[in-house]
């Protein structure tokens, strides 16, 4: 390209653009016109905006038979028969003449799609029929080649020799390097997303001895508010928040993957290592718990809790928000327009993204409900100490369930008494009711297994009257075993809410009509267990078998109960004075009284037994064994299987007295490690289910429809290298993020560095920094950018490397300011002849103000935090509905970075300086400027506290008169000294409130004791209140919060 | 939300031109840059009070020059309010024919016997055009010969959230600008110190309150100006915009002028034309704190209009948002949203139904008849809609699902039809049968009303032409 020959062109693109504002802006290249027509740079912005919808890859859609993507293809002739093009016979080619035409029949494109190209645009292509109709491969398809670096100057580096070269074609000069104070306080703000202290600020700007611009850099870049600096963009770009989205949008465990996005760019994680452990982390070998955390990557998409969500609806949506993640965040593709119909401007088709979504459906998950917890992610020290308590517990155990030589007699005798006990309950027999009923009204059911359940009306007192017609001759005890039942409250057996009862006095007497009723006396009691709790008003000192047969000698109020044994069987065997034969006739009624009185204290559920043998009558003083047990009991010592001996000496130390202790001692160690394992955080992350879920093609993306062809794990096609449309086994995640990080794949490096570019100069080289396709932008400098990715690449994905080289270049040193014309030719700094100026991002906004009042609290990581935020905010949330507490102690001053992401209700103030709502992966951020953000910085408490804290700081740490004072604050904030006009509108100001809060003193209290932070004391509040209004002021500043 | 290009150049083309009529114009002759602008540019360089609208000249001409959305969220029954169903009655306890239901979507009801639910409530006919309603709502009923009845309304989306989103922004992907951003943007707003999108909330008393995330009046890739501020009636009506406790207006207006100020001392230096935008936001904010309380503080409407509405000043109910409504729209307010909760009745829908009634039959009517009574109806349109309606059948024996195959909506003033009814269910009420409109057909017909072409209003997303209609959308030509 001749720079002469291009001079007068500038100019009068530069006059046109003062002309005709909507030019300004679009300022096409300026070599466009001059030189060969290239397709990429030239001609392909114009097909894909004006023509691909219809002659494009969308074979679908394709009108006319025409597809214009393609040479070989736009070279046939279409369905017309026709040729659209004939290369170097512009005249003849079918699309000049459609495009000339006056025919609105004929004209292209059509005038409804309103669409029409502009004369200039026209001209060009029919230049480029005539020189040939070259195609070229899509700029970002290409294979990253790193270009030719011309020879440069001392201190010159590859980015500052791409640019010059493309400076001088247009005969322009770089902007001279910024001052030291404008450089300290970019540096500062790109890096770590603070502003320079003023103490910082001298240091760097003294500095003059050789490299020492770069030590400040290091310097900057090892800080660990570096890795929270660039943690930002990232956040934003993976969609992370603390809650799931959609409906309910609630919390969800997932602040450790934050922790590990900030600690992998403090440490410099490879980039793509970054890229497998996030898409992967669970499927490398030996995952470590970083790289399983970092997995939390494939979690972080909108989910919903919402009843009456259908699955097959939001398995399609997990499937498309995955796809269209890993389509923005490493290939600057719009994938997700794949979803319904094969992409209308790239080369992706349905079954494209049908395939790549396929790669997760591997991904274990409830597609409607609660998230699980996830993973333990205890801290080195917390990991430490739940493995002391694991050991202790683990310990205990072994000691346990280890050889007990030393209880074999023990052992004998335990397994004796069972023997026993089963051998004195196999001589009791239940007895059939012939009736019963309740003397409180409550329903009476007797059951085929003779028990007897008592339902309906609750009472606090009744007798139960059960009756017996036919006994066994000669019976010397009755039993009467309480059951439970899931019928009543707390499974019983009693009625009263926790399952107690209190049995008062059994009464048996036999009655034979028109003869006299004779009383049946039992002269001794036992029950399997009595209730010690509670009893304290009891005169028995406990819940007695022995009042059962006192004739309520001391009072109907005390009886038998068993807390804490309900829910169990229990019983109660009472020995008969004199045996007892019904004659003919005669029938026997046992009452069981149940006068305690209060709180439904009567039975549910019992059953009455009988015994004939003396031997059945002792006290059942060790719990009945059940079944499995009683089997095991029997068998010979001799002959006992070892795991029949295992399981015996299990039975006998869970109750052995001898291990009590022991069993303590356990219970506790291992209640504390829950209890402990309960406070640490956990984490979502990605598990891999075995049975992956089937994709298939949705037909214009609906998930109604259930006959689409079933699709496999498959990069796209465009893309796909040849080895892996061999491979027979089925691809996973890895073989995607391996793909994404190969040198196979020309697209992760560019998006990845363009995005950088943006960071740290306000624009991408590529302007649309999300879409690398044709309805994107060719960059502006496409051999800086493709040499940033082959240099990012080579270094081994190093991205303090590529940040380094950024931020150390003499293009990123440039000084902001620029003539008018400058700015108005080009207002987005696309031709890099200075640097670029912008409003910081809402989180820095938010760090500023607290680091200049010196509020911040650094600390980096841990659970979000909750700022203060108005009331009622969150008063549109449902389900549960929800408070808000503001965080309090150092978590109220923790940087903006941590704040609780809400998606449904991002917290205001964030969202007035366009934080993202992390609904959808977004690659860059507005920079609006709207009334919300003065409203915000001028009211939120957090900046009113801010302000009276700096104020406290203005007061205390500075000193001399108003306009020193006034001078040390201003550095503060803004990193440089203020100008005389500065400082007196300040003082005015200072002046004017002084006077007004010294006629309201309440008010000034008032004002400075805004936000919870601590007062300092011996601050006078009327000074104190106007310095605020000062601090305030200073706070508000277009250029405080201003990057430039 | 990134902003794209294409915003970006109309942004940027408005501050560009305002920079070159402060500064650049000595170089170049005032008078030959002015006749290249249009008008509107003027009133942008001039302050950032009023918005300009993006869409200039319009498409048409305007029939309508504001829209008051009432959102009945949670999903209202069409069959126990605007649409009569006979033969539902008649089926009442049968099992609902397989050939209604068949390939629909079904939410909470999957997988349970489908039995048909006759209407709960009496109809009756209303007006000179003897429309049938629900005879609860007999103050709407008068007016009705105002109204245009749709009762083939349909919705792609089942569940609440994705169905707001799909009612408000026409996609059910989150990250859409809801139709309030797109209105503003393509038309700007008249409104002199307050936002040219609000959105107000209210509570129905039956406590079926589903959740509402702000998502729904968000600008997505629009810029944030666009999006909508939400009234509320408790605390700051506008966030953050109370002055700090001690602080007074005076004071407040003191610092406000010194930020100013120095904001302009550094203009003078950097040449920053945001810096003139932020002075003005500085400007427009402190007008807030004034202009949003005169607004909300309704006492000063005469006891004709307080009874007219059956509301008492900052009672925070429906009836009060309209009242709010009609004061937003006199002061130039573009798009207003009003949220009414508590419509989703999978259970009671009978008693349901009659708390919704009261709350908002006299209220829809009087906020009708005020605007007709100001000649504002002619050029304000109303209208009336849930996310979606509710099923024929049955859910637990009173109640109804959530349903989108066919329900009603209805529209009232800005050049539409008055007194008609378009489009009908099937016998049962199941699907939209005749003229079935979807929720881009309603978009459309709206952008039409207020003289823009649906097709194109678009900006660049990811290289996409993002319009609110997607790649549908029909204006209902028999109801304008």
């Amino acid at each position: 390209m001749n720079a002469r020959t291009l001079r007068p062109l500038a100019r009068w693109v530069l006059f046109a653009a003062l002309a005709c504002g909507s030019q300004v802006v679009e300022a096409a290249p300026v070599s466009a016109t001059a030189g060969p027509v290239q397709f990429n740079r030239d001609i392909r912005p114009i097909l894909s905006e004006h023509c691909f919808s219809c002659h494009g890859p969308d074979v679908q859609k394709m009108k006319g038979g025409l597809r214009l993507d393609r040479r070989e293809e736009a070279l046939k002739p279409a369905k017309s028969g026709k040729k659209a093009i004939l290369p170097r016979d512009a005249a003849g080619s079918e699309l000049v003449h459609r495009l000339l035409s006056d025919d609105i029949e004929e004209l292209m494109p059509p005038p409804e799609a309103h669409k029409p190209l502009k004369p200039e645009q026209k001209a060009l292509l029919q230049r480029w029929i005539a020189e040939g109709a070259e195609y070229q491969g899509h700029w970002a398809y290409q294979p990253i080649v790193r270009p030719a670096v011309l020879a440069g100057s001392e201190g010159e580096g590859g980015i500052d020799r791409l640019v010059r070269a493309r400076l001088e074609t247009l005969n322009l000069k770089p902007a001279p390097e910024a001052d030291r104070r404008t450089l300290a306080r970019r540096l500062s703000l790109d890096l770590t997303g603070l502003p320079p202290t003023p103490e910082w600020v001298d240091a760097f700007e003294a500095d003059s001895a050789p490299g020492a611009y770069e030590r400040w850099v290091d310097r900057l870049m090892s800080t660990p508010q570096y890795g929270e600096r660039m943690a930002n963009g990232w956040l934003d770009l993976v969609r992370f928040a603390d809650t799931v989205g959609y409906h309910s949008d609630n919390p969800r465990n997932i602040w450790p993957y934050r922790d590990y996005v900030i600690r992998s760019f403090n440490n410099n994680k490879p980039f793509d290592q970054f890229t497998r452990e996030q898409l992967a982390g669970d499927l490398l070998p030996n995952a470590s718990m970083e790289a399983r955390v970092a997995s939390g990557f494939n979690r972080l998409l909108l989910t919903t809790e919402e009843g009456g969500a259908q699955e097959k609806d939001y398995e399609s949506r997990y499937l498309t928000d995955r796809v269209r993640a890993v389509g923005t965040v490493w290939m600057g593709q719009t994938i997700g327009c794949a979803q319904c119909h094969d992409h209308k401007f790239d080369p992706i088709t349905a079954r494209d993204f049908y395939s790549m979504g396929a790669f997760f459906a591997d991904v274990k998950e409830a597609i409607i409900g609660r998230r699980e917890d996830g993973m333990l992610v205890p801290t080195e020290p917390q990991a430490r100490e739940l493995a002391r308590w694991t050991a202790e517990a683990q310990r205990l155990k072994e000691r346990f369930e280890g050889p007990h030589p030393e209880l074999e007699g023990a052992f004998g005798r335990w397994r004796q008494e069972r023997l026993e006990a089963l051998r004195s309950d196999s001589l009791w027999t239940a007895a059939a009711p012939t009736s019963a009923d309740s003397t409180g009204g409550a329903t009476v059911t007797i059951r085929d297994d003779r028990s007897v359940l008592i339902g309906g009306k609750s009472l606090d007192t009744d007798s139960t009257v059960v009756r017996f017609t036919s006994l066994p001759e000669r019976v010397v005890g009755v039993r009467v075993e309480v059951l439970p039942d899931k019928s009543l409250p707390s499974q019983g057996p009693g009625r009263a809410g926790n399952g107690n009862f209190v049995l008062t006095e059994v009464v048996a007497r036999v009655v034979r009509e028109g003869a006299p009723v004779r009383e049946v006396a039992f002269d001794s009691v036992w029950a399997s267990h009595e209730q010690t709790v509670s009893a304290d008003k009891n005169p028995y000192g406990k819940w007695s078998a022995a009042s059962v047969i006192d004739q309520d000698a001391r009072g109907t109020f005390a009886g038998w109960a068993i807390l804490p044994e309900a829910g169990k069987p229990a019983q109660l065997r009472l020995r008969l004075k004199e045996p007892l034969s019904l004659a003919s006739g005669e029938r026997l009624e046992i009452e069981l009284q149940q006068k305690h009185g209060h709180g439904n204290h009567t039975l549910g559920c019992f059953r009455i037994g009988m015994a004939t043998d003396a031997a059945a009558v002792v006290p059942p003083t060790v719990p009945l064994p059940n079944a499995d047990l009683a089997e095991r009991l029997k068998v010979d010592p001799a002959a006992r299987t070892p795991e029949q001996s295992a399981k015996l000496w299990f039975e006998f130390k869970s109750v052995a007295p001898e291990l009590a202790d022991l069993r303590t001692q356990r219970a506790a160690a291992d209640k504390a490690r829950a209890d402990f394992e309960g406070t640490l955080p956990r984490t979502l992350i990605t598990e891999r289910s075995e049975k992956p879920r089937t994709v298939r093609v949705l037909p214009r993306g609906n998930w109604l429809i259930e006959t689409g062809e079933i699709m496999e794990p498959a990069i796209p096609s465009h893309f796909r290298p040849t080895a892996q449309a061999a491979s027979d086994r089925r691809l996973n995640r890895l073989d995607l993020a391996n793909w994404l990080v190969s040198p196979e794949n020309p697209l992760t490096a560019r998006v990845v560095v363009n995005r950088y570019w943006r960071q740290f100069f306000g624009t991408g080289l590529s302007k649309v920094i999300d879409d690398f396709g044709a309805q994107g932008e060719p960059p502006r400098y496409p051999e800086l950018l493709d040499w940033l990715a082959a240099e990012f690449r080579e270094s081994g994905w190093d991205v303090k490397n590529l940040v380094r080289l950024m931020v150390t270049s003499r293009t990123y040193r440039q000084s902001s300011s620029a003539p008018r014309e400058f700015l108005a030719r080009d207002p987005d700094n696309r031709d890099l002849a200075r640097q670029g100026r912008w409003r910081i991002e809402a989180e820095q906004v938010r760090d500023s103000a607290l680091q200049v009042s010196g509020l911040l609290v650094p600390r980096i990581g841990g659970p979000s935090v909750r700022p203060y935020q108005p009331d009622g905010y969150w008063e549109n949330l449902n389900f549960p509905q929800r408070g808000y507490d503001a965080s309090s102690g150092g978590d109220q001053y923790r940087r903006g970075l941590y704040t609780w992401w809400q998606r449904s209700y991002v917290h205001p103030s964030m969202l007035a300086f366009d934080a993202a709502t992390r609904e959808e992966c977004a690659a860059e951020r507005n920079r609006s400027n709207i009334p919300q953000q003065a409203l915000v910085l001028l009211n939120d408490p957090s900046y009113v506290e801010a302000a009276r804290s700096f104020a406290a700081r203005i007061l205390r740490e500075s000193s001399g008169d108003d306009a020193a004072r006034l001078t040390w604050a201003w550095r503060q904030a803004l990193s440089r000294a203020p100008q005389d006009s500065e400082v007196a509108a300040l003082r005015h100001l200072l002046e004017s409130q002084r006077t007004a809060f010294a006629k309201d003193p309440e008010a000034a209290s008032k004002f400075t004791r805004t936000g919870k932070a601590p007062t300092p004391a011996g601050l006078d509040p009327v000074q104190w209140a106007a310095w605020t209004d000062v601090a305030r002021a200073l706070l508000n500043l277009h250029e405080t919060i201003t990057r430039s | 939300m990134s902003p794209s290009t294409e915003i970006r150049q109309f942004l940027q083309q408005q501050q560009t031109r305002r920079l070159f009529l402060g500064r650049a114009s000595q170089g170049l002759g005032a008078l030959a840059l002015g006749s290249i602008l249009q008008p509107r540019i003027l009133e942008a360089a001039s302050a950032a009070r009023t918005v300009s609208g993006a869409v200039a000249p319009l498409h048409f001409p305007a029939k309508a020059r504001r829209v008051i959305w009432l959102s009945m969220a949670g999903g209202p029954s069409h069959l126990e309010t605007f649409d009569p169903k006979p033969k539902l009655a008649e089926m009442h306890g049968k099992p609902m024919p397989e050939s209604f239901t068949k390939g629909k979507q079904i939410a909470q009801l999957q997988g349970q016997k489908l039995v048909c639910y006759g209407p709960q409530l009496p109809f009756k006919r209303f007006g000179k055009a003897g429309v049938e309603l629900c005879e609860l709502f007999t103050q709407l009923g008068s007016v009705s010969d105002e109204i245009c009845w749709v009762r083939s309304m349909t919705s792609e989306a089942i569940n609440h959230d994705p169905a707001h989103m799909f009612m408000n922004t026409g996609s059910q992907i989150a990250g859409r600008p809801s139709m309030g951003s797109w209105v503003t943007y393509g038309l700007g707003s008249e409104a002199e110190n307050l936002p040219g999108f609000v959105v107000l909330t209210s509570l129905g008393r039956g406590g079926q309150n589903q959740p509402i995330a702000a998502r729904q009046w968000a600008p997505g890739m629009l810029p944030s100006r666009f999006q909508g501020v939400h009234l509320r009636g408790k605390g700051d009506p506008v966030m953050y915009l109370g002055t700090p406790p001690g602080v007074t207006r005076e004071g407040q207006h003191e610092v406000v002028r010194t930020i100013n100020d120095l904001n302009r001392q550094h203009d003078a230096v950097v040449d920053d034309p945001e810096i003139s935008t932020r002075i003005a936001q500085y400007e427009m904010a402190f007008q807030m704190q004034s202009s949003v309380p005169e607004l909300m503080d309704t006492v000063s409407e005469p006891a004709s209009i307080q009874s007219l509405y059956g509301c008492k000043p900052g009672d925070g109910s429906f009836a009060s948002n309209c009242l709010l409504a009609r004061r937003l729209a006199e002061r130039g307010v573009r798009f207003i949203q009003l949220y009414h909760k508590d419509w989703d009745h999978h259970g009671e829908v009978k008693q349901g139904v009659e708390f919704k009634a009261a709350e908002i039959d006299r209220a829809c009517m009087a906020l009708i008849t005020d605007l007709k009574q100001r000649d504002m109806l002619k050029d304000t349109l109303i209208v009336w809609a849930g996310e979606f309606g509710r099923t024929p059948m049955s859910q637990g024996g009173s109640g109804r699902d959530h349903h989108n195959a066919g329900f009603t909506i209805w529209m009232c003033g800005g050049g539409i039809r008055p007194g008609m009814i378009y489009g009908a269910t099937d016998e049962l009420g199941y699907s939209a049968v005749e003229s079935p409109v979807d929720v881009h057909d309603i978009h459309a017909t709206l952008l039409r009303q207020l003289g823009i072409d649906h097709t194109r209003l678009s900006v660049k997303f990811q290289g996409l032409d993002v319009r609110l209609t997607g790649i549908a959308g029909r204006v209902i030509q028999d109801i304008i």
